[in-house]
């Protein structure tokens, strides 16, 4: 199964501290690109906030995952090659790291990617996924290692009182393990945070999966849902927009007062 | 075929969607599967090293099942040393024969069981209820499925999907109808009938949660000891163990009893802890235990696993923390997974034990969010196995299917193309708005969950216009 050179990525990274003006490559994942590009928005904008450079790889497309989850190694490679030679390129050309405002996109491009291209034969792209990896950078966890160079930015301007739990995405908790980073990013952005009985369980998204046992993965998230709202939740805030559209998608449908946000907007907005 | 046959026939998607229906069921797996999920937290945490004992469990059975084949053989050499009758079972209808001529040969009729899912996965019962024999569970999460004549819903607590009140109805289909909803008298209730069939009974079987390859032992984990009746009372005794259950040490034993009853019931050990090693020795002033002991070794589908991509499976102890930290299994319960095992170890075994045109779906009973791999206590990737099994079944997709990701990795695979899709889907919302429901499959998502609106502009057409 998973090669052991990989192993690495299975325990907690620590990125190195960069310092000052970070030259950041954005791929801001698919779902961000179609149905939440708002997220994108603020993610560069807390980032140019924090005195880095944003460029947005131009050739970048999809981190090829749906078709990974699905089992079809041949169209994942396919995808994820174009994304892989856009972001390498974008490295070669000064950028020093790239930042994804997804979990699960950012665990596909660090832990999956080089046994995807292992599995159908691409030594080459294996070995240079690997090499991406080591600077591809979740968005928390950049915002929360960097060095910013205004003095001031990053501190809480306006924090929001919003009863607000955080919502672990999977990937990110147990493929990534970054669970402390956005949870105190919430926390220093929402004063008052409450924990959901349900912490670190599934939203029941899963990609294909939502659409192909609806009934169950519907079920999963009204678990979710109802841990939030028992627990006094009126916001729920995440890292991956996916989950956040299969959570804000069914509180919808029940008419429930809950408000999801991903973590940059919320920073976005509390660091103004 | 032969064995347990599966409950399929209807898709997994209409037996989930079955179970998600069913406040009953909900409430009873939520309170189990917490329950046991917290009990395991707590116990975990009395260890000086959890994570440290993890990965010597995982390495442990690795090296084990290095040399299984050659751990068999020494095992059941000194099974046979202590005069042990040893049978192998290439399958589930040579194991149901080998047991069935047993209990011709012993002259038995009445046996009593205690809890074995290999047996399950053989469909004993029915065997030798088709030779004549009155089979009993005395597991009393067996006995209950047994007289409502269900199959278990998890591997260890069987009867989790029925509360006491309907527990309470099954018993007193036996009783007459006098027992009330209360544990305590549903369980003396129990023992009282069921006493009854220890002492009648003359051929006793039981599971093996461990073989132990040094010694030609068989080890039995157990709470209500009815596992030390079945294998004691009756003259004649049959323990059927899976052939991937073995340790070769009584060190490594010794590991595997700190984990298994702690990742299990949150227990640091069990109420029973029984090493059989032969049979009653006569000879040597014994007068405990069976006259004659029989041990089957099932394989059944597992050798076929062996160095295979998916043979960190045959580590899996069958403890059932996976089921109890599953979201799925959470909501779906284990009838769900059609046949004998469930959650996320059903969902990776049955695809690869079962030979069943159905049971590559299976796969699919996940979202892939790897809590069943942080549970598991000797570390089996569960989510990167059911990852495999998918990769496995797609060649047999659908053309559709293929066709649909051919499109698919061709349009995003440009960057011209990804952008094109973007526009189209952005337009196509637009245009469609509420109506998207009315799209075939769009009710799949639609039915319950309210539709993402596609931006108007994508997020790179935004910054390509410089607004960003």
């Amino acid at each position: 199964m998973r090669s052991p050179l990989i192993a690495q990525n299975r325990t907690e990274r620590t990125a190195g501290r960069t310092l000052g003006l970070v030259r950041v490559a954005l791929f801001p994942s698919c779902v961000v690109d179609s149905v939440a590009p708002d997220v994108g928005v603020a993610a560069v904008r807390v980032l140019r906030r924090r005195g880095h450079a944003v460029d947005l790889p131009a050739d970048a497309t999809c981190c090829g995952q749906p078709a990974w989850n699905a089992g079809e190694v041949e169209a994942a490679a396919k995808v994820a090659r174009t994304t892989l030679a856009a972001l390498t390129a974008a490295l070669a050309d000064g950028a020093d790291v790239v930042v994804v405002p997804a979990g699960s996109c950012t665990t596909m491009m660090r832990v999956f990617w080089p046994e995807l291209f292992h599995l159908v034969g691409d030594e080459d792209a294996a070995t240079a996924a690997r090499a991406l990896g080591e600077q591809v950078r979740e968005f928390s966890e950049f915002v929360t290692s960097d060095s910013p160079v205004r003095p001031g930015v990053g501190t809480v301007l306006s924090p929001d009182p919003t009863p607000t739990t955080y919502h672990h995405s999977c990937h990110m908790l147990r493929e990534l393990r970054i669970a402390d980073a956005p949870a105190a990013l919430t926390a220093s952005a929402c004063p008052n945070v409450v924990t959901s009985t349900a912490e670190g369980r599934c939203c029941g998204f899963g990609g294909l999966f939502s659409v192909k046992l609806p009934e169950l993965s519907t079920a999963m998230a009204d678990d979710v849902l109802d841990a939030a709202v028992e627990g006094g939740a009126a916001q729920v805030v995440g890292s991956d927009s996916s989950c956040l559209m299969q959570l804000a998608g069914r509180a919808a449908h029940r008419g429930l007062r809950l408000r999801f946000r991903h973590l940059a907007e919320l920073l976005e907005e509390t660091d103004r | 075929m032969s064995g347990r046959q599966p409950i399929f026939g209807t898709t997994l998607r209409s037996r989930t969607a079955v179970a998600v229906a069913d406040p009953r069921l909900k409430a009873s797996l939520a309170n189990a599967t917490d329950t046991f999920a917290a009990r395991k937290g707590v116990a975990f945490a009395q260890l000086a090293d959890p994570e440290g004992a993890r990965t010597m469990a995982r390495s442990a059975k690795a090296a084990v099942l290095a040399r299984l084949p050659e751990l068999l053989e020494s095992f059941a050499d000194r099974l046979l040393a202590r005069g042990v009758h040893v049978w192998w079972a290439a399958d589930a209808a040579e194991a149901n024969a080998h047991i069935a001529a047993i209990a011709a040969s012993t002259g038995s009729t009445r046996v009593v069981k205690s809890k074995s899912m290999a047996t399950e996965e053989t469909g004993l019962n029915d065997a030798l209820e088709a030779v004549g024999c009155t089979v009993t569970e005395t597991d009393l999460g067996e006995w209950i499925i047994q007289l409502a004549r269900e199959t278990p819903s998890h591997i260890i607590v069987p009867a989790i999907h029925r509360d006491r009140h309907q527990i309470a109805d099954v018993l007193n289909k036996v009783a007459g109808g006098d027992l009330a909803a209360v544990p305590e008298e549903l369980a003396a209730f129990a023992r009282a009938r069921l006493r009854q069939r220890f002492l009648e009974a003359d051929l006793g079987i039981s599971g093996a949660n461990f073989g132990v390859a040094e010694t030609g032992s068989i080890v039995l984990v157990t709470n209500e000891g009815n596992g030390r009746l079945v294998t004691s009372v009756p003259r004649v005794h049959v323990a059927v163990l899976g052939m991937e259950r073995l340790v070769e040490t009584w060190d490594q034993l010794d590991l595997m009893l700190a984990l298994l009853p702690r990742a299990a019931t949150g227990q640091p050990i069990t109420t029973y802890v029984s090493t059989i090693t032969g049979p009653r020795r006569v000879a040597a002033g014994e007068t405990e235990g069976p006259e004659e002991l029989h041990v089957v070794i099932l394989d059944n589908g597992r050798s076929a696993i062996l160095g295979t991509e998916f043979h960190e499976m045959l580590a899996c102890i069958r403890c059932g923390a996976c089921l109890n930290a599953c979201p799925v299994y959470r909501q779906a319960g284990g009838h769900a997974y059609g046949w004998v095992y469930s959650g996320p170890m059903g969902a990776v075994l049955t695809p690869l034990l079962l030979d069943s045109p159905e049971a590559p779906e299976l796969a699919n009973a996940s979202s892939l969010c790897g809590a069943c791999w942080d549970a598991c206590p000797v570390g089996i990737p569960l989510q990167d196995l059911l990852l495999g099994l998918r990769r496995r079944a797609a060649p047999s997709a659908s053309r559709r299917t293929k066709a649909a990701w051919s499109t698919w990795a061709t349009t995003w695979s440009r960057p011209r193309g990804y952008r094109m899709s973007l526009r189209t889907g952005a337009l196509a919302g637009r245009m469609l708005g509420g109506a998207v429901a009315h799209v075939p499959g769009a009710a799949r998502w639609t039915g319950t969950r309210t539709a993402p609106v596609p931006a108007r502009r994508s997020f790179r057409d935004r910054w390509d216009a410089g607004e960003v």
